[in-house]
């Protein structure tokens, strides 16, 4: 049994943030204070240790050997599976398919669903928000059918102009593909709300939860969304391995995306192959064992959280973040949404965020400077590029303060 | 200021960074080249006016950080009035002194005087922002080349 933050303790981040040893570093002679978690969170010594363990006892692969060690991989790693369905409230186990991230997951939807379902005159809609990994997939995909990429605009407080929403629904709009969260300046969308627009139309959609999963509770039931995507690494687990959950019946229809070994359930040299029953047709290949490991003890240990106490400690913390870095001479903030996530980005009037980041580092304090992989929408707000502090539920104050702290520090070099 | 990151944001790289020399555009350019570091956004257009075989003006026009805009400043100031070979080899030293590699040659420009610009030295310890001293340098190269492509760091 894996114990939530801080060993089950009622929530507090200084003892959840001991689960954590990378965060218990020095860098620079400065404490670490890392609030780069938009871009990846760090481990809890109980994925570490799953990992570990995985290799230590259990590794072997998986589904097609008949000794010990073989069965308890294939337990194990079908065991992460639906510790994974029990985190999204999916239906079933095989609507939960393992990839390398929420990249590989789009772009398993955009090669797969998109290649069937979406043909010349057609569009995909999209959204101005958008990771640069839930707009390539889609713009390749365009390209190669002939189809046409719309794209919902944003106000200048980076929120989705809804009622552009519904006139860009139309007849031959094949799929909606939008974020849960927006990465870069992170605005919540009113996801229920688009799911139902586009579904009054019939059109399927996909989130890109990439950005939600560590922060907000999803149960894709009651969202009733299509698709919905996961990165392992932004909520808590390893690098290299995510989710596509994927409603059953869309994911049955959808021809496999990889070829190889696992998805196949029979070849021959003179017919063509039989595809392996679900989940295993999109899973070709030996997966990523360790990876889905650590992100089966990942969500074990955020679904043994209080969820709740988090989520207002992670918010309050935003906010305080927000007030002391707006209140930096010189500091504005970039979209701030009436609905946003523990996300800051800003700029400082005349210093290239690198600098700021650059600056940051030299006092202990990790953030993300550049366009986050989010060109279009850092244009569409008028910027090239922006500094971000996004914030994880083992942050505190005294991270924000050294922030804040820091950018005294750059404002004084700069300003 | 009182951080380490004093030896990459030397005085006299902030000073060009605040005020940068020969920013605008070149009317009568005899070669220009435009660079770009899409990491960071960071977009140069190097223009210059030769003369036979002399760099008569040089000027740059672009956004980008406080390293690459004191880079193209001090840059296009370094090289005005040198010859094409000149500037040349000057950019090869520059790259040496920043370089990792020149780092373990203990190189310091290697018997051509670097002038002022040996206030960059220090960006060789931050492997991610050499970058940003370079693309002005880089981009200064096509123009001399003649390219008419854009340069990228990446």
């Amino acid at each position: 049994m894996i114990a939530g933050p801080g060993g089950g303790e009622p929530f507090s981040p200084e003892t959840a943030r001991a689960d954590f040893p990378a965060l218990a570093q020095l860098i620079h002679g400065h404490p670490l204070a890392y609030l780069d978690n938009a871009a990846t969170t760090q481990m809890p010594n109980a994925v570490i240790d799953a990992v570990a363990g995985f290799g230590r006892a259990d590794r072997a692969n998986v589904h097609r050997g008949v000794h010990a060690l073989s069965e308890r991989a294939t337990a194990v790693y079908e065991g992460a599976r639906a510790a994974v369905r029990r985190f999204l409230n999916a239906r079933e186990a095989r609507e939960i398919v393992f990839v390398r991230g929420a990249t590989e997951a789009i772009n398993l939807v955009a090669h797969s669903f998109g290649r069937t379902r979406v043909g010349a005159g057609d569009q995909v809609l999209v959204t101005a928000l958008e990771h640069h990994s839930n707009l390539v997939p889609w713009q390749m995909l365009c390209a190669e059918r002939g189809a046409q990429l719309r794209v919902v605009p944003v106000t200048a407080d980076g929120e989705l102009a809804l009622d552009a929403v519904d006139a860009a629904l139309g007849p031959r709009t094949r799929l909606l593909a939008v974020a849960h969260i927006a990465n870069a300046i992170g605005t919540v969308n009113p996801i229920a709300d688009l799911i139902a627009r586009a579904h009054a139309r019939g059109v399927p959609v996909l989130v890109d939860g990439a950005q939600a999963a560590a922060h907000l509770p999803i149960d894709v039931q009651a969202l009733g969304c299509d698709f919905y995507a996961l990165s392992g690494h932004k909520m808590y687990g390893p690098t290299g391995i995510g989710v596509l959950y994927g409603r059953a019946e869309l994911l049955e229809a959808m021809p496999p995306f990889l070829g190889g070994g696992e998805m196949v359930r029979a070849v021959s040299l003179t017919e063509g192959p039989s595809w392996a029953a679900l989940p295993h047709k999109f899973e070709a290949g030996t997966p990523n064992l360790e990876g889905a490991v650590g992100l089966g003890a990942a969500v074990a240990y955020l679904g043994a959280a209080d969820r709740a106490a988090i989520a207002a400690h992670e918010r309050a913390l935003g906010e305080y973040t927000a007030a002391r870095i707006a209140a930096v001479p010189g500091v504005r903030l970039i979209g701030r949404a009436r609905d946003h996530a523990a996300i800051v980005s800003f700029v400082m009037d005349g210093v290239h965020p690198h600098d700021i980041g650059t600056i940051l580092d030299r006092h202990g304090v990790a953030i993300r400077a550049g366009h986050h992989c989010a060109q279009p929408l850092l244009e569409s707000l008028g910027v090239a590029a922006t500094a971000r502090a996004s914030i994880a539920f083992y942050n505190t104050r005294s991270d924000v303060d050294a922030l804040a702290d820091a950018l005294g520090a750059v404002h004084e070099v700069f300003g | 200021m009182s951080t380490d990151a004093d030896d990459l944001y030397q005085r006299i790289v902030l000073a060009h960074a605040h005020q940068p020399r020969n920013q605008g555009p070149l009317p009568g350019a005899t070669h220009q080249a435009r660079g770009d570091n899409p990491f960071c956004g960071d977009r140069w257009v190097v223009s210059l006016i030769l003369d036979d075989d002399q760099i008569r003006e040089a000027r740059y026009e672009g956004t980008g950080c406080a390293i690459s805009t004191a880079a193209a400043s001090m840059m296009t100031g370094a090289v005005r009035g040198r010859t094409r070979g000149e500037a040349e080899e000057l950019s090869r030293a520059f790259e040496r002194l920043i370089s990792a590699a020149g780092a373990q040659a203990g190189a310091d420009g290697e018997g051509i005087d670097l002038g002022d610009l040996v206030a960059f030295a220090g960006v060789r310890r931050y492997p991610v922002r050499v970058k940003c001293a370079r693309l002005p340098w880089q981009t200064l190269m096509a123009a001399l080349g003649g390219a008419t492509s854009t340069v990228s760091t990446e």
